[in-house]
């Protein structure tokens, strides 16, 4: 009796424990954090997110090398020289830290005057590239650890580091990419819910094999016709935008996928 | 049994991940004009003559109307017919969506015109060039003379589905048309389509008109103008052309302006000296005094639901703009900031409220939301006013006197238009001189 007893109580505290444990990972944050990547960096070019991917940041390290090789041949090997730089930088603080995390969503070859001019700690960091590349490699690391710390990342990212399923770097590739595809229609009411999600089935290369709007019974409400239009206007701009970009890697992960639109900052701002 | 707990408590933890589903916020998208191909439409062989009339050129005409509509809106890029693969009888039936999409075009107007009966019949599509699919689809049958207005109730559909918000194309401004010196200034009462065709002159010119205002109801207009250097306000019927005088006001009489029902009119004038607002109950011809108060109140507007009026007044010194219930009650100053405001016109939507502002010598084009705040110039000048909403409160058009001459000894007065959001200011063609527009209701509602 005592022994069942002993059973149903410890069973009990299992459950009440991973339902404490396991609560979380539905939890929906409000979207009222300002996420950590400033849009101009995101949206100077394509290239911008690269270095994030560890296949192209080996091809372009690749490409240097070779390049350097052409040019200085007998030169030490451009290996040692980027282990030399890192040290030579002083650990940034606080405030520069965040600066950063920023800096590293660019690519170091693709800074355009503007962004160089937004402030004198970047001016200072733009003069040697390969600097810059050891501040982003710095960055990353900080970052990881900040991640973990840290509870200012935006609410996409937040549910997805516990997905383990993109990467910051990948979901801003595809943010930037969708970005350029999606015309938002113009008339819509500021003071409306305006989120549109939209689940997407990939296929490896990242087109798509099956598109739904999750909320598609709003369409047909009445007064909600502008609702129609923007979802109509994202379905769009996921079609006119694949391939996505997606990660070589971990297929099954990201087969699934959700997006929400939603542009009441955009037309506030 | 440490077994047991450890496989259920790894089975919670797999299911919870492959139940998390990554998701991606997208909270910006470009504003650049969508592209847009529009088709010339297909004439039928049979139809290609009617009477005097050559329908076969017609495909062309309306899509050219359609193009520059969307053109002047500033939301949409049509694209040049010179690209265009399929032709359009084919592109009507079933459009080859890949050579479309080639041309970076996202939607696509098709169409079809032919007579039937004496009468012109035009069909068009809509498509999705992305989802390949048809969005919308209609057809309007009409007198053949009628074609213009097709013309714009299409492109009132497309831009519609395209944006969420009703269109404005098939609507008329009327307007003062100016001629002259300064000094010996003819002015006569003008009305076109909101493209600047089919100008029509309503009145001679003998006398001084001012201030014509649309109903927002129907096609009657409302005007003041100088009999005997008497003021008068008279009523017009655009369709039928009959004019009836509803009163003669003694002393300054300002812009009288309709309610949103129509049915009563709203102005100012002065009366012992002092001007108040006054309504009047066009069936009864009532008038009744909506302020009393010392100061001059001018400019009166009704909000779109009838509760509120919107008005000028000098009672905290400089002209302000105040807002109060439509029966004079509840009086409430909304604008704060440097300057004279001026000529306040509730949009159609009811949620901003346009006007002209004075400061430092410069006038300024605004809106602001209807209790004053979020005040935004939209446009800066030496001499402009009289703003006015397109109907579906996403355009104002307004007049602007800039300076002529080679000394600058003259002047020109031009209607301009002017999106909420401060983008795509334009001049609208008229055939003179132009001041004081007002915009119609949709013709086709």
């Amino acid at each position: 009796m005592i022994r069942s007893l002993f059973y149903s109580l410890s069973f009990h505290l299992l459950m009440i424990l991973l339902t404490i444990l396991s609560l979380p990972f539905m939890l929906r944050e409000p979207i009222d954090l300002p996420p950590i990547v400033s849009v101009e960096l995101i949206q100077i070019s394509d290239k911008t997110n690269i270095p994030y991917a560890p296949k192209a940041r080996k091809i372009i390290e690749e490409t240097k090398k070779m390049e350097e090789e052409r040019l200085v041949s007998e030169q030490a090997p451009p290996a040692a020289k980027a282990k030399e730089k890192p040290d030579k930088i002083p650990l940034p603080n606080e405030k520069k830290e965040e600066k950063q995390i920023v800096k590293k969503k660019q690519n170091p070859e693709e800074v355009k005057p503007e962004i160089r001019q937004s402030s004198e700690f970047e001016k200072k960091e733009i003069i040697d590239t390969n600097q810059i590349a050891a501040l982003i490699d710095k960055a990353k690391e900080e970052e990881a650890v900040k991640q973990k710390k840290t509870d200012k990342i935006t609410q996409s990212s937040q549910k997805n580091s516990f997905a383990t399923g993109l990467t910051l770097s990948e979901e801003d590739a595809l943010r930037a990419q969708i970005f350029g595809c999606w015309s938002v229609p113009l008339g819509l009411p500021y003071d409306e819910d305006l989120l549109v999600r939209i689940k997407l089935s990939l296929k490896k290369d990242g087109t798509i094999m099956k598109s739904e709007i999750l909320d598609h019974q709003r369409m047909n409400r009445p007064g909600q016709k502008f609702y129609k239009v923007l979802a109509e206007s994202a379905l769009r701009a996921v079609r006119l935008c694949q391939p996505l970009k997606v990660p070589p890697t971990g297929y099954d992960k990201w087969k699934d996928i959700q997006l929400n639109f939603n542009p009441t900052e955009m037309l506030k701002g | 049994m440490k077994k047991l707990i450890l496989i259920i408590l790894l089975n919670f933890f797999l299911i919870n991940k492959s139940q998390a589903l990554i998701e991606v916020d997208i909270t910006r998208g470009n504003l650049d004009p969508l592209p847009i191909a529009v088709s010339p439409l297909h004439v039928d062989i049979k139809s290609e003559t009617y009477k005097e009339m050559k329908i076969k050129d017609l495909g062309d005409k309306i899509s050219t109307i359609i193009e520059n509509n969307f053109r002047s809106t500033g939301l949409f890029n049509p694209l040049k017919k010179e690209a265009f693969v399929q032709k359009p009888d084919i592109a009507h039936l079933k459009p080859r969506f890949e050579d479309w999409r080639l041309i970076k075009a996202q939607a696509l107007v098709t169409g079809k015109i032919l007579i039937k009966d004496g009468k012109l019949k035009v069909e068009f599509r809509l498509w999705d060039l992305a989802a390949a699919k048809e969005m919308t689809a209609l057809a309007f049958t009409t007198t053949p003379s009628n074609w213009r207005r097709v013309a714009h109730i299409i492109s009132d559909k497309i831009y519609e589905r395209l944006t969420g918000e009703e269109g404005y194309f098939d609507t008329r401004i009327i307007y003062v048309a100016e001629s002259g010196p300064k000094s010996q200034r003819v002015k006569k009462l003008a009305i076109m389509d909101q493209d600047g065709a089919k100008t029509k002159y309503l009145t001679l010119g003998n006398e001084l008109v001012l201030t014509p205002r649309f109903n927002p109801t129907n096609q009657m207009v409302t005007y003041m103008s100088y009999f005997r250097n008497m003021p008068r306000v008279y009523l017009l019927d655009i369709e039928t052309g009959t004019q009836e005088v509803v009163g003669n006001f003694p002393g300054m009489t300002f812009a009288p302006r309709f309610s949103p029902d129509g049915k009563k009119i709203v102005m100012s004038f002065a009366k012992d000296g002092n001007s108040d607002i006054f309504t009047m109950n066009l069936e009864t011809r009532v008038v009744e005094k909506i302020t009393d108060h010392s100061s001059i109140d001018t400019s009166p507007s009704f909000s779109p639901d009838g509760k509120f009026i919107a008005f000028n007044s000098d009672r905290s010194g400089l002209q302000q703009i105040y807002v109060m219930r439509s029966d004079g009650s509840g009086v409430k100053r909304i604008t704060f900031g440097s300057g004279i405001y001026g000529t306040p016109v509730w949009s159609p939507r009811g949620d901003l409220i346009a006007f002209t502002k004075m400061r430092k010598g410069k006038f300024y084009i605004g809106v602001m939301r209807t209790d004053g705040t979020g005040e935004r110039l939209l446009t800066e000048n030496f001499y402009q006013e009289a703003p006015s909403w397109s109907p579906n409160g996403r355009v104002i058009v307004f007049y602007r006197e800039t300076k002529s001459g080679l000394k600058g000894e003259g002047f020109t007065a031009k209607l301009w238009s002017i999106d909420i959001t401060g983008y795509n200011e334009r001049q609208l063609k008229t055939e003179t001189d132009a001041s004081d527009p007002s915009w119609s209701s949709l013709l086709s509602k």
